[in-house]
Order: C-alpha cells, then sequence, then structure tokens
C-alpha cells in the first residue's frame, strides 16, 4: 500500500483508516477527523455543502503529505476531503499518520489539517433554515 | 481569457466560469485581473481577501498571464 493518500471523495467511511495507516514499522497512528457540527455562533446548521477547485486542491493536498513526510518521520500519511452535501455528524475530512513513536504523529496530524484550512481550495457553505453563507469569505 | 470560479466567485459572478475578453483591457498579471474583477464586480471588494491561481497554483501578483493559463480566483478557502 502507498505511504501517501491523498483524495477527495464524495462520502467518508472513517473505518477504514486504521488500515490504510497501519503499518509494521509504526508503534502509532494518529488520526483526526472534522465533521459537521449543528450550530454555528448559535445558529442551527442545517447542512454543509463542500465545493472543491478539484486538480489545484489534490496538488496543495500533496505538497502537505510530502512536506509533512519531510518535517516528520512518518511511515504513512493520509489527507482525504469529501465534497458535497454534508448533514449534521457526517465526518468531512480525515488526515493522520502513523509513525515509530506517538511525537511524530501527533505533531504531523495537526499539521496537516492546520495546513489543510490554509491552503487546500475548499470552500464550505453553511445552509442554515433561511440562509446560506460562504464561510470565512467576508471580514 | 477564461477564469474559473468557485464558491462565493461563482455567486457573485453568477456563473463558474468568466471569459475575460482579450481585447487592450486585458488584465496582463495576476494583480491587473484582481482589479480587472473588483471593477467588474465590486462585491469582490467586500471578501476578506482573494487569491489567483495559475494552472493550478497560488500566484504572487506580479505573475504574468497569458491567455492559454488556467485561471482561477480563489476566494477564501474554508475546508476541513
Amino acid at each position: 500500500m502507498s505511504r501517501k493518500i491523498v483524495e477527495i471523495v464524495d462520502s467518508i467511511d472513517t473505518s477504514q483508516v486504521f488500515t490504510e495507516l497501519s503499518d509494521a514499522h509504526s508503534g502509532g497512528i494518529c488520526v483526526f477527523v472534522g465533521t459537521v457540527r449543528e450550530f454555528t455562533q448559535g445558529e442551527e446548521v442545517v447542512s454543509l455543502e463542500f465545493e472543491t477547485y478539484k486538480k489545484m486542491a489534490l496538488m496543495e493536498m500533496e505538497k502537505i503529505a510530502s512536506d509533512a513526510m519531510k518535517k516528520w518521520k512518518l511511515n504513512k500519511v493520509i489527507i482525504r476531503h469529501a465534497v458535497g452535501l454534508k448533514k449534521v455528524e457526517a465526518p468531512v475530512v480525515v488526515v493522520g499518520a502513523s509513525s515509530a513513536h506517538r511525537d511524530a504523529c501527533f505533531d504531523a496530524c495537526r499539521y496537516l489539517i492546520d495546513t489543510l484550512k490554509e491552503t487546500v481550495p475548499i470552500w464550505k457553505k453553511e445552509m442554515f433554515e433561511n440562509k446560506t453563507v460562504w464561510v470565512s469569505a467576508h471580514p | 481569457m477564461d477564469v474559473l470560479l468557485f464558491g462565493i466567485a461563482k455567486d457573485i459572478v453568477g456563473k463558474s466560469e468568466f471569459q475575460v475578453p482579450m481585447d487592450d483591457d486585458v488584465p496582463k498579471s495576476v494583480q491587473a485581473l484582481k482589479d480587472y474583477m473588483i471593477k467588474k464586480f465590486p462585491d469582490f471588494g467586500k471578501l476578506s481577501s482573494f487569491a489567483v491561481a495559475v494552472n493550478s497554483e497560488y500566484a504572487q501578483d506580479d505573475v504574468p498571464l497569458n491567455g492559454n493559463d488556467e485561471i482561477a480566483i480563489i476566494p477564501p478557502v474554508s475546508g476541513g
């Protein structure tokens, strides 16, 4: 299995990730799953819609995965993001890493999600009962 | 020159691709394209910021644009 998995998918099956990151040389696997939260600043969110510039997003995700592998001694890395309409509690992103010791995969996991949120061209629209809002678009 | 639009940029323009006429006013750099879009669609000026990607890579303001580049407006990203 490849050391790096970078994907944009329609839906995420969180049960796959252990097998995908599992590795004989790893003593630890760290995973972050981002999910749809019901309330944003006190307002009830009905669903989220994710859109992407897929070609560029995959390139940016690939860079993040490669950079993480340069920064830390990792055996496997995954970055998988879902697009389309997502209901409350649905998983929308999974990032993770496996490494010989836990420090590397904990630090890498945080780097993967934080950098993804800064650079990967994916946009989230919050759908409320009577309005929709593109997140972070306006100051 | 075709400009790909995503997220709120698509809503501002009302479609997912915008064609900039190849006349004397055609923007020749990333900065010129940003100015052009704000002039044409003032709502771009209300965004927190927006970037331009040339051939699927973030491009600095001084990067020149060619008619056959793949150009995209990248409004503030919000994945994760």
